[in-house]
């Protein structure tokens, strides 16, 4: 049994390559137990690091343990405790909801009568009982995304994958999506890796994050920690010339990113206030229309850290 | 949400004691195969134009039944008694039973594992590629033994029933595993070939050409090797037409082509080496683009 303070995984120097291309570079990480968001931009690496922990990829070098064993030496044994969404739309054609999980359980090492009630109690679990009976291949996008969560949890893993969840829902859906989550995590105990560039989502579920860009974890922590502000945090508008005012904050070493709308977010360091912004703001003929505090989220500190990148 | 249980209730591997369980998880060893093998039996034998396959498929042996009983039964039938040979013969006239039913039983198999992207959801299991494999390996092969080896073992049966005397048997001994090692290489090269051409692609349909492509192509180009050089020396292009010369020789009969039965072994198990060789590559969780 793995102790409640071990990595539920670990990767120690970690490399995997496509072609001439590494996917994976020398990424030393160690996943604690909870949710666990994997953040990066797409192509960053994150389902290659999903798919190298399941052991469905061989790192080029390096060593990846997950649950405690080693995933090189112990593959199917590791598989038989991991449940897997995948991002892509994935199902075994021509099967009933309940028979494609309950076959799914049963792929898992269930015996055939456990496999076929846990694929009753997982569908109504993801809310699918009343389309239990019905053909995969007939789901809407939404409802495909569940039964992937299903055949997921079918058989009880200890650690659940999940590849980009929400692709492809429509609001409420995905908000159904991510409390699912929540509470797959939260009340059944399971540990979980979201991987996504959606940070609402990851935000919103996860209690630690990774952030992965081009092959390697640039930034991860805490999420309460890694927020906790290293200055203020404000959203301006500026009337004017707005590139020269950008320009200016980041020569000025203040963080500075476009945001929706019109709007920026600066970040000034403890010492630095707002009144730096308006003389900035007046150095480059500009006028500052809106100002006002902001919450640090997780977008700052991916910001951050590409910026950093 | 109604969840009746927060987790499935796990034996512990002490409980067993059984070193094929992962310490306090699932009975994960060795039987994913099964698994595979008994869903796509099971998908199998539900569908419709499969059962009328078999029956047509049928229909030769009970022929042969009849035949056997008329000949054992009726003194004027005699001359329908049958021989070793006819054995041999009954199994050449099921090859195209088999291929009716590689195509029609085999070319999804993979390949609508691949359309679907269910490879990952495969893979991502305590389950190995060559699990997998044998996994539909076992349904093809089910399928195509039973049109094969049981009916032609069936037909043994029948002959020493209705005579009476296992004298038949007894007299043409190595007819049992004639019978097996034919069916065995000819369910093993079907089922291989129709699983290697299958994972080539998404389109079952595509893959039914392909594979009767394969058969009609190179029995065309022995035929025309035939007609220009006079002679059966180019038998081996064929791919069926190396069957049909190992079969004459495990039946113990004139090999009906020049070509060395050696060369015909050999090319029938090049075709298996390599068919393992493609799945081998293309049986993955990921595709991998470089």
């Amino acid at each position: 049994m793995m102790a409640e303070t071990e990595p539920i995984a670990s990767l120690d120097h970690v490399g995997v390559r496509y072609g001439t291309q590494w996917a994976l570079a020398d990424v030393s990480a160690a996943f604690p137990a909870g949710a666990v968001g994997l953040l990066g931009p797409n192509g960053a690496g994150k389902s290659t690091l999903l798919k190298a922990l399941l052991g469905l990829l061989k790192p080029d070098t390096g060593s990846i343990r997950v649950l405690g064993l080693d995933v090189a030496a112990r593959p199917l044994d590791v598989r038989a405790r991991i449940g897997y969404m995948p991002e892509s739309d994935a199902q075994i054609p021509g099967m009933t909801a309940v028979a494609f999980v309950a076959y799914c359980g049963e792929l898992s090492g269930l015996p055939s009568a456990d496999a076929m009630q846990r694929a009753h109690e997982v569908l109504f679990y993801v809310g699918l009982g009343e389309a239990r009976y019905r053909n995969v291949e007939t789901y809407s996008t939404g409802m495909k995304q569940r039964i992937k969560l299903a055949q997921a949890l079918v058989h009880d893993p200890d650690l659940l994958f999940l590849d980009e969840p929400t692709n492809g829902m429509d609001p409420k859906g995905r908000e159904e999506m991510l409390a699912l989550i929540r509470d797959v995590a939260q009340k059944k105990h399971i540990s979980l890796i979201l991987s996504s560039h959606v940070m609402p989502d990851v935000e919103s579920v996860c209690d630690s994050v990774f952030v992965m860009n081009h092959g390697t974890v640039i930034m991860h922590g805490p999420i309460a920690s890694l927020k906790s502000p290293a200055g203020h945090i404000f959203e301006v508008r500026v009337k004017g010339d707005r590139p020269a005012f950008v320009n200016a904050m980041r020569q000025q070493a203040f963080e500075c990113r476009e945001t929706e709308g019109d709007f920026l977010r600066v970040v000034l360091p403890p010492e630095a206030g707002p009144a730096e912004l308006f003389l900035s703001a007046a150095k480059v003929g500009a006028q500052v229309r809106h100002l006002k505090p902001s919450l640090p989220t997780l977008e700052d500190v991916f910001a951050q850290a590409m910026g950093e990148e | 949400m109604p969840i009746y249980r927060d987790r499935y209730r796990r034996r512990s591997s002490t409980d067993s004691g059984d070193p094929g369980r992962v310490e306090g998880g699932l009975d994960v060893r060795g039987r994913a195969w099964a698994v595979i093998a008994a869903y796509g039996l099971r998908a199998l034998t539900r569908r419709k134009p499969f059962i009328y396959l078999m029956i047509v498929a049928w229909i030769p042996a009970i022929v042969r039944g009849v035949q056997i009983y008329a000949s054992a039964n009726f003194p004027q039938a005699a001359f329908l008694a049958i021989t070793p040979q006819t054995f041999r013969d009954f199994l050449n006239q099921q090859e195209l039973f088999v291929f009716f039913l590689t195509v029609y039983a085999g070319s999804g198999l993979i390949a609508d594992d691949i359309r679907s992207n269910a490879l990952q959801l495969y893979l991502s299991r305590p389950l190995t590629r060559a699990q997998y494999v044998a996994g539909k390996f076992v349904v093809l092969a089910t399928a195509l033994a039973f049109v094969t080896w049981v009916p032609a073992m069936l037909l043994l049966i029948v002959e020493v029933l209705f005579a009476g005397s296992l004298s038949f048997v007894r007299n043409n001994l190595y007819l049992v595993p004639a019978i097996s090692v034919f069916s065995m290489i000819q369910t093993a090269l079907a089922a291989f070939l129709m699983l290697a051409l299958s994972s080539l692609s998404k389109s079952r349909w595509f893959v039914a050409v392909l594979y009767a492509g394969l058969g009609f192509f190179t029995q065309a180009v022995f035929a025309a090797t035939r007609i220009a050089t006079d002679g059966t020396s180019f038998s081996w292009i064929a791919v069926f037409g190396n069957l049909v010369q190992i079969g004459d020789v495990i039946f113990r009969l004139p090999p009906r082509y020049t070509t060395p039965p050696a060369v015909s072994a050999a090319v029938l198990a090049l075709l298996i080496g390599a068919s393992i060789a493609v799945l081998g590559r293309r049986i993955r969780a990921i595709e991998v683009v470089t």
